[in-house]
């Protein structure tokens, strides 16, 4: 049985497209097939994040509107075979993107796919509830930072009347990954705790992806994190929401590859010493 | 004022949570009444076009929230000649 997951967040800039790469190439890791799709028409970046900018030739629209193949748009990633992409169009209006094309296209792909996993644009428009609307599975991407959490609800409240599942009466399984957070800063009383942020959301928690610098980068060569560097924090921490989609029960915890703080100054005296 | 509490007055993480708890219940409030105007129009549409041939956006409803009283606003414009349908 292939499953539909969607990354929305409502705000923008918050880690969607990072979550997607990094959940995509994880599952592929696992073993199962997967294909991301941008659904970010027009602000494409999920080809430039997986490392497969120069290899687009057709995209969603195209296929949606039976230019194209999907077979010919999928992309297959160079380092994982099972890791698939659909690139968004960079030049034509969204519009084109039809209910009925979109519902084809995402007909096909759960034909082929275990996983298919759709990286929404910000918004609540259409673009964002055309991302989500074949989904059974939704991951919101928080950061624990007011407008991001505002935005999630109202995300939420979109992913329980707007999607096929809500309008049947099914139950769409709602996850939180709560991303860019710094523990240190947290109980500093500066940043919002997790708590804080499941208690106003309600919404189970798969993940705690720590803000950390592996993140850029990986996105600065291309490669999601869970690939390019699968032994640091946010890679780690993406592998177990991973094994938790899949039914594992993993215990949760804050994950940081940050060094001691004597650690920290002594490399960094060091370094800047080669450096000058 | 001791440590502690100074401390506590510099973090600006429970405010953030206080203010987002009450603009978020709000919200949801507010959702929650469009989509019950939403569903009224619909069901009031339906009953009134049983028996009359009628445009859609010829109805309007509204839900009006005051201090004392909330108020449901129908405003309906019906066709001319309204009742030619059934009597045809
Ligand atoms: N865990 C993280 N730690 C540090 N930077 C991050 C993290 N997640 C995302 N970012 C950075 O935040 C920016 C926006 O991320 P992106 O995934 O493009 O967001 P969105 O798709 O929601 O607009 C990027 O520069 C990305 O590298
Ligand atoms: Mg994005």
């Amino acid at each position: 049985m292939s499953k539909v997951l969607v990354v929305t967040s409502g705000k923008g800039g918050v880690g969607k497209t990072t979550t997607t790469a990094a959940l995509g190439a994880a599952i592929a890791q696992s073993g199962s097939s997967v294909c991301v799709v941008d659904f970010d028409v027009g602000l494409r970046n999920l080809d430039l994040v997986m490392g497969a900018e120069r290899r687009v030739v057709y995209d969603l629209i195209n296929v949606v509107c039976g230019d194209a193949k999907l077979s010919q748009a999928v992309i297959r990633d160079k380092r994982l075979p099972n890791l698939h992409l659909l690139p968004a169009s960079q030049t034509r209006d969204k519009d084109a993107l039809t209910d009925a094309g979109v519902a084809r296209v995402m007909d096909e792909l759960r034909q082929k796919f275990d996983w298919v996993i759709c990286d929404s644009p910000a918004g609540i428009e259409r673009g964002a509830t055309l991302a989500m609307r074949h989904a059974d599975v939704a991951v919101v991407v928080t950061n624990p930072e007011v407008s991001s959490v505002r935005d999630s609800d109202r995300i939420i409240g979109l992913l329980d009347s707007k999607t096929i599942k809500a309008e049947k009466g099914e139950t769409l399984d709602k996850h939180l990954i709560l991303t860019r957070y710094d523990a240190a800063r947290a109980a500093r009383g500066d940043m919002l705790k997790v708590e804080d942020v499941l208690e106003i959301l309600s919404l189970p928690l798969l993940a705690i992806i720590p803000d950390s610098q592996e993140v850029l980068r990986a996105s600065n060569v291309g490669c999601p994190v869970t690939l390019n560097n699968p032994l640091s924090a946010p890679a780690r921490a993406y592998a177990d929401a991973v094994r938790r989609l899949q039914g594992e029960t993993v215990p949760m915890s804050v994950l940081s590859d940050r060094r001691s703080f004597l650690e920290r100054s002594f490399l960094d005296k060091f370094f800047a010493r080669r450096a000058a | 004022m001791n440590l502690l509490s100074f401390l506590k007055v510099r973090q600006t993480a429970p405010l953030a949570r206080e203010r987002l708890q009450l603009i978020i219940a709000h919200e949801r409030a507010e959702v929650g009444r469009s989509q019950l105007v939403d569903i009224l129009r619909e069901e009031i549409l339906a009953v009134i076009a049983k028996h009359i041939a009628i445009d859609r956006d010829k109805v309007q409803v509204r839900v009006e929230q005051g201090q004392e009283v909330s108020t449901l606003d129908l405003d309906i414009e019906l066709p001319v000649n309204f009742n030619a349908k059934k009597a045809a």
